[in-house]
């Protein structure tokens, strides 16, 4: 027998399954299985855009350093999928492990010599035990749960407790899981030597910690931070924001008397979804609306009119592979752009960029304030890895004396005080760019205007005169220079700048490029880092560029979105700025950030030698 | 038109229960062209808002882009309005809406902004009956570009340039009936006597309320051949009923002769009373008000009055059952189920 090194919490497990079948559940066992007795796991979803029938994997790290990007290589696979048969044996490390249903004999064009089989009769064993269809499907999967579990090591009553928990109310099924974990740990017992020399070992390493997907991180972000309404067009990856928004809400939103706080409107499209969004903004509610590349595309109009009419509006944007419809369940930082300059004429836009779904969380809350403050649309820009992957991550957080930030809106009572002063929508009395606002109905006599996506004076009168428009389009500018200190400032992973070279990094590519950090500096390479969490960039961006030789980019787009931006925003020197890009559709490895920024390196230094 | 509004009101102009006179239901100058028919619409809104006692602030006038989409400038200044995109303005009436029920939403567009362009989002509102008073203000062509045939340029017709559309009309009532809408009315500009109380009604309406109003191009499409010319519509308009608004708890005075008139409770106990019931339908039976539209193409005829009315329905926020406070006066007391309750999540997620 082949075998691996023996490596004690540090491995990747995947797991190759039939779309609907059920294996998500029994997956999800797994994983939460290996959280619960310590270790930092990583789980992600690689899912067709299917409802039955085609292959669909679900992977899973375990890695007691923290590292919780993906990493290539699979050291047990277990398959369970005919289909996909082929490649996912070829994807096992040599010295891995391949864990399949032996009920019928694996054709010998199947056999490597350099990985170890392991076979378990799960169709046969599951026939036997079990009479009803549906349920001989399921057990399939909690049967090799069960024999993982001896594999790899995990606690038996872990995974009992797992399922007691999950089936708390409808008991009866406890025991048929119980038992079909229990079919899956004995027969490895009696047929292989276990563990094997990849296993699991008990650490508290997770206890404060928890493990959440990013869009019901926004979903419920949007609850704490005040949402009230939500308008939605079902789009992968985000239509899990606004069912989390909904869910929440049916917990926390619901009176005595059973009347809802809240409302949610599925859209006949996005176009309609953010014309609601803001039109319930514009009446003095915070409301938002969630989609993906193709939804955004659609809502650049109307985030044209919220910018330059100034209607607060959050968007949550769950990035997937583009142009067009793309890879709808495959991730990609690829609407950075769109997002930044969305819509026809000038137009710059706020955009946050969470890594985790504590801050998917913060983030939506915050970007109802900032909205609300800069009165402008204000985009969370994260992605399907974030979105819909379960994450382990610090546990949310809510300050107890938080209050909502609502602006510069003016009460009956303000406007009573102007007296005779005229009240301007557009005049900047504070000189910052950001006017004050009335909402409908606020007072019986004064305040009332059109808001309109045509050209108007301070007064909200339309005008076509050439200065006034200058004079609104140069405040809105202002207005944009303002944010820069409402917004998140970069993280910076060192006190000062001490390398020649500098990384910068944002959103799901976070994980790896933290790992790629530390990989390289065993190797004696050197960065500082930087995490870019907003845009507009404030000051400290482009000084991190300005203090560094060379400044590599982790971007999951063709383009280097990002870098242009900064290209375009801070005038940074394109030679500098070098970018490290992958855009397969699977989340960014450490291993090719390691092997661009060696390869880029190497370049160099044979280029100063000649 | 660009001359200045005199300021001089009569002194003694009468004023309704909220003691306003009808000029402050008004708004800016038109700048639309003269004797557009839009105008006399905006004149029907704010006789209507006068007459309806509506204080202006609980009024939200929406619309999208075009000739039509400008008049809500040209009525009721102490409202705020909302002047969106092209073809969006249900999406935005929407939104509003479901924030605030307690204010009356008045929608104006027209038949591109409707019918071409906005035919989305406007049959949507129609199937959610979403509470609001909805006006299309139809001449059947572009005017902003200068008089292209719109989708609702009937077969046949031709333009000030000439050209005969033959293209197939797309019947905005019809449509509004097929889709459930829950109040469907026709009118012409040029008859405020008609227009003026279903405008009325229209705003006190509880759900989706639909008024398709004739209301010719005088510069682009009021040419002889035009199916939608103030001579035209003149000669083949087929008013029907007339009805008068009785305000809950008002004594009903006048007396019609028994079996002419029928009257229907709206929700806020408003009586609208029908006269005039030699018409061959029962404006409470969506079918039968499908039919006598059907019947009245057939022959020509544009028929005008009170179409549809279901005036027991259900609108968007009784089908959401959302809270009696409007969602956007809700504080964050209620909004934020606060910290002891996020370490409870953090809880369910280890």
């Amino acid at each position: 027998m082949v075998g691996l090194e023996t490596r004690v919490n540090d491995f990747v497990v995947k797991f190759a399954n039939v779309n609907g079948t059920g294996s998500a559940s029994a997956n999800l066992l797994f994983t939460k299985s290996i959280f619960r007795m310590g270790v930092y796991v990583s789980p992600k979803n690689f899912f067709p855009s299917n409802i039955q029938g085609l292959p669909t994997w679900y992977e899973v790290r375990v890695n007691e350093k923290g590292y919780l990007g993906r990493r290539d290589g699979v050291d047990l696979m277990v398959t369970v999928n005919a289909q996909s048969l082929k490649s996912d044996i070829e994807e096992v490390k040599p010295g891995g492990y391949l864990v399949y249903d032996s009920t019928k004999m694996l054709h010998s064009e199947y056999i490597r010599e350099d990985i170890n089989y392991i076979g378990i009769p799960l169709m046969e064993m599951c026939n036997k035990e079990f009479t009803d269809p549906r349920q001989r499907l399921l057990f399939k999967n909690i049967v090799y749960v069960g024999a993982l579990s001896a594999l790899l090591d995990i606690e038996f009553n872990v995974l009992e407790n797992l399922i007691s928990e999950q089936f708390a109310g409808k008991e009866k099924l406890i025991a048929p899981n119980i038992k079909a974990l229990k079919m899956g740990s004995d027969y490895i017992k009696a047929n292989y030597k276990y563990p094997l020399d990849i296993r699991v070992e008990r650490r508290n390493l997770t206890n404060n910690l928890i493990m959440m997907e990013g869009n019901a991180a926004c979903g419920l972000g949007a609850v704490y931070g005040g949402a009230t309404f939500a308008a939605w067009y079902p789009i992968t990856p985000s239509t899990s924001v606004a069912e989390a928004f909904g869910e929440y809400c049916e917990e926390f939103r619901v009176d005595k008397d059973g009347k809802h706080n809240y409302a949610i409107v599925q859209a006949e499209d996005e176009l309609a979804a953010i014309g609601m969004a803001i039109g319930a903004n514009w009446n003095g509610a915070r409301a938002f609306t969630a989609t993906s590349g193709p939804g955004l595309s659609l809502m650049n109009e109307f985030l044209g009119l919220a910018y330059y009419a100034e209607v607060p509006v959050v968007l949550i944007d769950v990035q997937r592979t583009g142009p067009s419809t793309g890879m709808p369940t495959r991730i990609q930082q690829s609407d950075v752009l769109l997002a930044a300059y969305a819509s026809h004429g000038d137009t710059k836009h706020i955009l946050l960029f969470p890594s985790t779904p504590k801050e998917c969380f913060e983030m939506t809350a915050d970007a109802f304030d900032l909205s609300e403050e800069l009165q402008t649309p204000v985009m969370v820009m994260t992605d399907l890895d974030l979105g819909m992957n379960d994450h382990v991550c610090e546990p949310l957080e809510w300050d107890a004396k938080r209050k909502y930030k609502r602006g510069k809106v003016l009460s009956a009572e303000d406007l009573d005080k102007l007296n005779s002063e005229r009240y301007g929508r557009y005049l900047d009395v504070d000189g910052d760019g950001i006017t004050y606002r009335t909402i409908p109905a606020t007072h019986p006599t004064k305040g009332a205007f059109v808001t309109r996506g045509t050209s108007r004076d301070e007064y909200a009168t339309y005008t076509e005169e050439g200065p006034p428009y200058e004079r609104n389009m140069e405040r809105l500018s202002r207005k944009f220079e303002t944010a820069k200190s409402y917004v998140p400032a970069p993280q910076f992973y060192h006190a000062e700048n001490q390398c020649d070279y500098g990384i910068i990094f944002y959103g799901t590519s976070t994980q790896s490029a933290e790992e790629a950090i530390d990989i390289l500096k065993q190797k004696g390479i050197y960065l500082d880092a930087m995490r870019i969490k907003s845009f507009p960039f404030q000051k400290s961006v482009e000084e991190f560029i300005e203090a560094h030789d060379k400044v590599f980019i982790v971007e999951q787009n063709r383009d280097a979105q990002m870098r242009s931006l900064m290209l375009v925003e801070l005038g940074s020197p394109s030679k500098k700025l070098i970018p490290v890009l992958n855009f397969d559709g699977l989340p960014i490895t450490a291993d090719l950030i390691v092997k661009e920024i060696e390869k880029k390196l190497t370049k160099k230094r044979k280029a100063n030698k000649i | 038109m660009s001359y200045a509004r005199p300021k001089f009101r009569h002194p003694q102009l009468p004023k309704n229960e909220l003691g306003y006179t009808s000029d402050y239901y008004e708004g800016s100058i038109s700048t639309l062209c003269a004797g557009c028919g839009h105008d006399s619409i905006s004149a029907a809104i704010v006789q209507a808002c006068y007459e309806n006692n509506v204080e202006p602030h609980m009024v939200a006038k929406m619309s999208g882009i075009g000739c039509s989409s400008k008049t809500p400038a040209y009525f009721l200044s102490h409202s705020h309005g909302f002047n969106s995109v092209h073809g969006r303005m249900p999406s935005v009436a929407t939104g509003a809406n479901m924030v605030n029920k307690d204010l009356v939403y008045l929608g104006v567009s027209g038949d591109g902004d409707t019918a071409s362009i906005g035919m989305g989002q406007f049959v949507h509102a129609i199937r959610r009956n979403l509470n609001m008073a909805y006006i299309v203000m139809n001449n059947g062509c572009y005017g902003l570009t200068k008089g292209q045939d719109s989708a609702t340029a009937d077969d046949g017709s031709k333009n000030k340039a000439g050209s005969v559309n033959h293209f197939q009309p797309i019947d905005l009532a019809s449509l509004a009936l097929e889709l459930g809408a829950t109040f469907v009315a026709q009118s012409f500009s040029g008859d405020k006597t008609q227009l003026v109380p279903l405008i009325k009604a229209a705003m006190k309406h509880k759900g989706f309320a639909f008024l398709n109003v004739i209301s010719p191009c005088v510069t682009f499409n009021n040419n002889p051949g035009s199916t939608k010319s103030y001579d035209f519509v003149r000669e083949h308009q087929e008013a029907t009923s007339t009805f008068d608004l009785v305000p809950y708890k008002t004594e009903i005075t006048t007396k019609y002769e028994e079996g002419t008139t029928k009257s229907v409770v709206m929700h806020d106990g408003t009586l609208l009373q029908l006269h005039k019931l030699e018409q061959e339908w029962d404006p409470q039976n969506r079918l039968s008000a499908m039919n006598a539209l059907g019947n009245a193409k057939q022959k020509g005829e544009i028929l005008t009055g009170l179409i549809y009315i279901d005036e027991k329905s259900k609108d968007l926020h009784d089908l959401l059952n959302t809270s009696d406070t409007a969602l956007n006066k809700l504080t964050q007391d209620v909004l934020c189920p606060g910290t002891e309750k996020l370490r409870d999540i953090n809880k369910s997620l280890r």
